[in-house]
């Protein structure tokens, strides 16, 4: 029974990260169009700030966990008015190169500034050690992982519900054209959501490095992990990602305890048998290619 | 008269390279033979993307195959050189079937996640099965044998070798071409410009899709067959999806819409990487770059921006 509260819990923080990140790679491909690749390596810088921010610089958790993300939207506003901007109009598979060409830099980035080695974030005194849920003991910061995640969830759903702001947003996914017709600067919109998309990257990353450790391979995981949840949702669906990301979380929450072996492969076959049955994703819509 | 020249600059090209191990160090016999070697690789990639318009981020995944099937049958079986190709060109076919299935339902921008995800299913499988692939540290200490065909030929010396290569990779561009030239390869660029026109011509969009991607698949496991014993070891990294970057820039850099445009990219790369590497280890940092000023400055590549260029001079 303990077992699988710990399992369950396990795959609740792993899930909820991990939709933090994979939403943000569907809001931006929702608006602008653009599958972006390096997504994971935004996530990747967020964790490596907060990295220097908290040991090196010395700055409490708290406020890496606002300073951090803010440093990665200030690059993403600089990539999306410099790089990006000569390739909206383009075809897809532009964007797909350019984007993959920035994963390279950043990457190679992070390998040049922080080295190859591993590195480690302590959570906050707060929330390190561990609580006992239904007879199993649970680190705290994986608590805070998943209620940082629902309160994300609820923010998301009230700002693209709720707000001028989503509603604007939705509107230019829906039809970019249209609502510029209705004086929307769709230049404003699509920056802003890009940089909006980079803050969740780097906020997951901030958040997720104290509970990994942290190397320059972490980005590529992610990102993988993240097509993977928004191939099994349904590509630009947000309940999708949600959905993705939980499922997800419980294979690898539950594999990694009871099938050790094959638990690399398991995402995979998940894909694969998403595929076979629902080919656009379980909460996709549109007709078959 | 364009032609006539193109040809004749193609065959000063190939009877120059026949001429490399009589007039070059051994440094630049595996130069050459590294840029044979991935010309092919990224050929084989351009009939997926140049032609019909499939962006993948896994083609190492058949490449990594091929160089693997190579070292298991070297290790396990001692085959002769050109049966165990053969085995590397089936593997990496097959492996193409199967991810190929999944891949080419959908459209381009699944294609590309896909691609990468399944790419990279293949890599974990060679990092974590360690008593077939011995993990990451790879499969070594395999030694060429006879060459088949009742030829004596010393695979082991590198000029041997290279001309071995040089042959191998002429025959296969040359399929490749006739390919591409086809009408199946008309087809397909037909596909890359508007597949729904192609379907509805009743054509099935799909199957043709799958068949490109199975052969340009054969082809990378064929050049990964060629790298294995040239490189003495079968390791993850062929896998990894930085060496699927490799030929996507090889075909932009050399020219995605041209037949020899990733042979020029591969050479272009090849000698860029010999010369950056020799004075920085961020070779990738400088990929990245080069790959986003080709994307947003160069989309045709040397080859279309040379050959523009000669055009207008012309006028």
């Amino acid at each position: 029974m303990s077992g699988i509260v710990s399992a369950l819990l396990n795959s609740l923080d792993i899930g909820l990260l991990l939709f933090i990140i994979a939403v943000g790679l569907n809001i931006v491909f929702g608006v602008l169009n653009i599958i972006n690749f390096a997504h994971g390596a935004l996530y990747m810088l967020g964790a490596y700030l907060a990295f220097t921010l908290i040991n090196i610089v010395g700055m409490p958790f708290w406020a890496a966990l606002f300073l951090a993300p803010l440093g990665v939207v200030i690059l993403a506003v600089l990539i999306d008015r410099f790089l990006l901007r000569f390739i909206y109009t383009r075809d897809i598979a532009d964007s797909l190169l350019l984007t993959f060409a920035l994963l390279l830099i950043i990457n190679e980035s992070v390998r040049m500034i922080w080295g190859s080695g591993i590195q480690v974030v302590q959570p906050p005194q707060l929330l390190a050690g561990s609580m006992h849920i239904l007879g199993s003991s649970v680190p705290t910061y994986s608590l805070f992982v998943i209620v940082m995640g629902l309160l994300l969830l609820a923010g998301l759903w009230f700002l693209f519900n709720r707000t001028r702001i989503g509603r604007i947003m939705r509107a230019a996914a829906l039809d970019r054209d249209m609502a510029e017709v209705l004086c929307i600067n769709t230049r404003l919109v699509v920056t802003g959501v890009f940089a909006f998309g980079a803050w969740l990257a780097a906020f997951g990353g901030v958040v997720a490095a104290p509970m990994r450790a942290l190397d320059p391979g972490m980005g590529d995981k992610i990102i993988i992990e993240s097509f993977i949840v928004v191939v099994i949702g349904g590509l630009g669906s947000f309940p999708g990602a949600l959905l993705g990301a939980i499922i997800l979380g419980l294979i690898h929450g539950f594999g990694g305890r009871y099938l050790p072996e094959v638990n690399m492969l398991l995402p995979f076959l998940g894909m694969a048998l998403v595929l076979l049955f629902k080919p656009h994703g379980i909460m996709g819509k549109g007709a078959n290619a | 008269m364009k032609t006539k020249i193109l040809l004749a600059i193609l065959a000063l090209a190939i009877a120059g390279l026949i001429a490399v191990p009589w007039i070059a160090s051994y440094f630049y016999i595996f130069i050459f033979t590294e840029i044979l070697i991935l010309g092919l690789f990224a050929a084989s990639f351009n009939l997926v993307f140049g032609y019909t318009g499939m962006l993948s981020f896994g083609h190492a995944a058949f490449f990594g195959t091929g160089a693997y099937a190579m070292a298991l049958v070297l290790i396990h079986l001692q085959w002769p050189f050109l049966v165990s190709l053969l085995v590397s060109i089936s593997a990496a076919a097959l492996l193409a079937l199967i991810i190929g299935f999944f891949c080419v339902r959908l459209n381009e921008v699944y294609f590309a996640m896909l691609s990468l995800a399944f790419g990279m299913m293949v890599f974990a499988v060679a990092y974590q099965w360690r008593s077939v692939t011995n993990g990451s540290d790879g499969l070594a200490g395999f030694s060429l044998g006879s060459f088949g065909f009742g030829l004596d030929l010393t695979l082991g010396n590198p000029a041997v070798y290279y001309h071995v290569v040089l042959a191998i990779v002429f025959i296969a561009s040359a399929i490749l071409y006739l390919i591409c030239r086809s009408s199946f390869g008309m087809i397909l660029r037909a596909i890359r410009q508007n597949p729904e026109r192609v379907s509805f011509a009743g054509l099935n969009v799909r199957t043709y899709r799958l068949v490109a991607f199975v052969i340009a698949g054969a082809f990378a496991g064929l050049a990964g067959g060629l790298i294995a014993p040239f490189l003495r070891v079968a390791s993850p990294e062929l896998l990894h999806w930085s060496m699927s970057a490799e030929p996507i820039l090889m075909a932009i850099l050399g020219g995605t819409g041209y037949f020899l445009g990733p042979f020029i990219g591969a050479a272009v790369f090849v000698l860029l990487e010999t010369l950056i590497t020799s004075f920085t280890e961020s070779w990738m940092l400088v990929l990245g770059i080069i790959l986003a000023l080709m994307v947003i400055f160069f989309r045709k590549g040397l080859l279309g921006t040379i050959l523009d260029w000669w055009m207008e001079v012309r006028k």
